[in-house]
């Protein structure tokens, strides 16, 4: 179980969260969803140990772990999808999955299986990776965060500008995460989406959690109310 | 002619030492954005290192090498570690001011240590032996040192485009905060880079006090010359680096034929003119 209790984070003098009450257990699929400047990444980063927060405002397992490095966060398993895919210009496809690989925790997700699972990935392995096309570096970003072998994966728009088809691509592999037993938070600006797949969601506004609730009985109407602040 | 082709090979191997010199600052200006001031005045602690190491121990120039490379190496991972990190990733202005202060400090240290008489280091008898191709006579010591000079600039890189070391590296240079993200802790990591880096300086301090005598204010100069092979060669290319090295050494002692005092001015001018008639240096790449 990985939470946060009351989460407060701000950016110097200015505050992007209010007492943010989030959970996700083990194997669950979460939807974020709000918008822009709803302080959804904030939470995210704030998760993963770029945005500076107490010791106990968040929680694995019980033990608070609030405010440590990223580098300690990936160690206990919490990996982060950056918005915008923030992929190394300097590294090819492959080096950027072997950095990740290397740096991570041991288990099920290498270099080969992530191959495996998206073999036109692999025939362009040898590429710069921002020389790909945005979905196909949506992938290597997610597969990047995926080598190090999270028990919760973060990810943080991964359907921003994709067409259709590199949308479906991208859940296809998050499927694929998701049989394995990793928990995700979906950050998605695509309410559909997110409540199609994600069994549980919360609806940010302002900095602050406004409604949450299991997706599968969600009010549409509500979530979009809760969305747009009407 | 034969002395047209000394003055060449002379000036190409001392201009491979100015590259091995632009090697460290390279690296720094490339991983982690930081120029250090004081690294011409390091090659000076390194070779002050081993002229004391070779005085302990009764060791030769090269086998003092054994000792000064892991110490530079101990010297730079601390300096990284307790005053460095806490300026990088700062702006440019925090590194320059704190090494510039270093550079002083450093200088002044040697001379309150060591006096500020000139020292030079003895090679034993490999500094008398030399080769004769078809005329031209060649120190078998110069030649050796521009072999490893070469060969460590190919070995970094090497490091740099294979390895983990060099994934991480380019990793941080890229984009500091997401390289945290796929597990670098680029502020342990600085701290090998610049033990990396140190440890390349005790290379080229021994390489260099072997064939010039120095003093603890030798540093400045250094740091110039290194400057200049790295410019010249365009940011962030290490066979740049080599290139511009090798073209400001040739320049040196072409000026020296001209006139004995001239050496270091015909670098410059020439270094001068090359950037004016490309800003980014002989093998820099285009900014975005």
């Amino acid at each position: 179980m990985l939470s946060t209790e009351r989460l407060c984070a701000c950016y110097g003098m200015f505050q992007a969260l209010f007492d943010v009450s989030f959970a996700i257990g083990p194997g669950e699929v979460v939807a974020l969803i709000g918008a822009n400047g709803a302080g959804k990444s904030t939470l995210l980063r704030a998760i993963v140990g770029s945005v500076p927060v107490p010791a106990s405002a968040v929680r694995l397992d019980g033990a608070a772990i609030g405010g440590r490095s990223e580098i300690v966060q990936l160690g206990s398993g919490i990996a982060l999808v950056p918005e915008g895919r923030r992929l190394f210009p300097s590294l090819t496809v492959e080096e950027n999955l072997q950095l990740a690989a290397h740096n991570g925790r041991d288990g099920p997700w290498t270099v080969a299986r992530l191959y495996g699972e998206l073999p036109a990935l692999e025939a362009l392995k040898a590429r710069p990776a921002t020389a790909l096309s945005g979905g196909q570096q949506q992938l290597v970003a997610v597969g990047r965060a995926l080598v190090s072998n999270p028990a919760y994966l973060l990810c943080d728009e991964v359907s921003l500008g994709l067409s259709p088809v590199a949308v479906d691509a991208v859940y296809g592999l998050l499927a694929a995460v998701r049989r394995d037993g990793i928990a995700i938070v979906l950050v998605e600006q695509n309410v559909r989406r997110a409540l199609a797949s994600s069994v549980r969601y919360y609806c940010m506004q302002k900095g602050r959690v406004v409604l949450e609730g299991q997706s599968g009985n969600a009010d549409y109407a509500r979530v979009s109310a809760a969305y747009f602040g009407i | 002619m034969q002395i047209f082709a000394e003055t060449l090979l002379n000036g190409l191997m001392l201009g491979a030492l100015y590259a091995l010199f632009g090697l460290g600052l390279s690296l720094s200006l490339g991983v982690m954005g930081m120029i250090n001031i004081a690294h011409g005045d390091l090659i000076v602690v390194g070779a002050y290192l081993t002229s004391v190491a070779m005085g302990l121990f009764g060791i030769d120039a090269i086998a003092a090498l054994s000792l000064v490379i892991p110490a530079m190496f101990v010297i730079g991972w601390l300096m990284q570690q307790l005053l460095l990190n806490r300026v990088v990733g700062r702006g440019p202005l925090a590194p320059l001011l704190l090494t510039f202060g270093l550079s002083i400090v450093l200088q002044n240290l040697l001379q309150e240590i060591f006096t500020a008489d000139t020292r030079s280091l003895q090679a034993g008898d490999l500094a008398q032996l030399g080769v004769n191709i078809s005329g031209v006579s060649i120190g078998v010591l110069p030649l050796l040192s521009m072999l490893v000079s070469i060969a460590l600039l190919g070995a970094t890189h090497w490091l740099i485009g294979h390895t983990h070391f060099g994934r991480q590296a380019r990793a941080v240079s890229d984009d500091p905060d997401t390289a945290r993200l796929v597990g670098v802790n680029d502020r342990r990591f600085f701290a090998l880079v610049t033990g990396f880096i140190f440890a390349t300086i005790g290379i080229a301090a021994v390489l260099y006090a072997v064939r010039t005598p120095f003093s603890p204010t030798a540093g400045p100069e250094r740091l110039l010359y290194s400057f200049e092979s790295v410019v010249l060669g365009g940011l962030g290319n290490i066979w740049g680096t080599l290139v511009g090295g090798l073209v400001i050494g040739v320049a040196q002692l072409f000026g020296a034929k001209i006139s004995s005092g001239l050496g270091p001015f015909f670098g410059h001018l020439v270094f001068l003119v090359v950037l004016l008639a490309r800003p980014r240096g002989l093998f820099g790449r285009a900014v975005p």
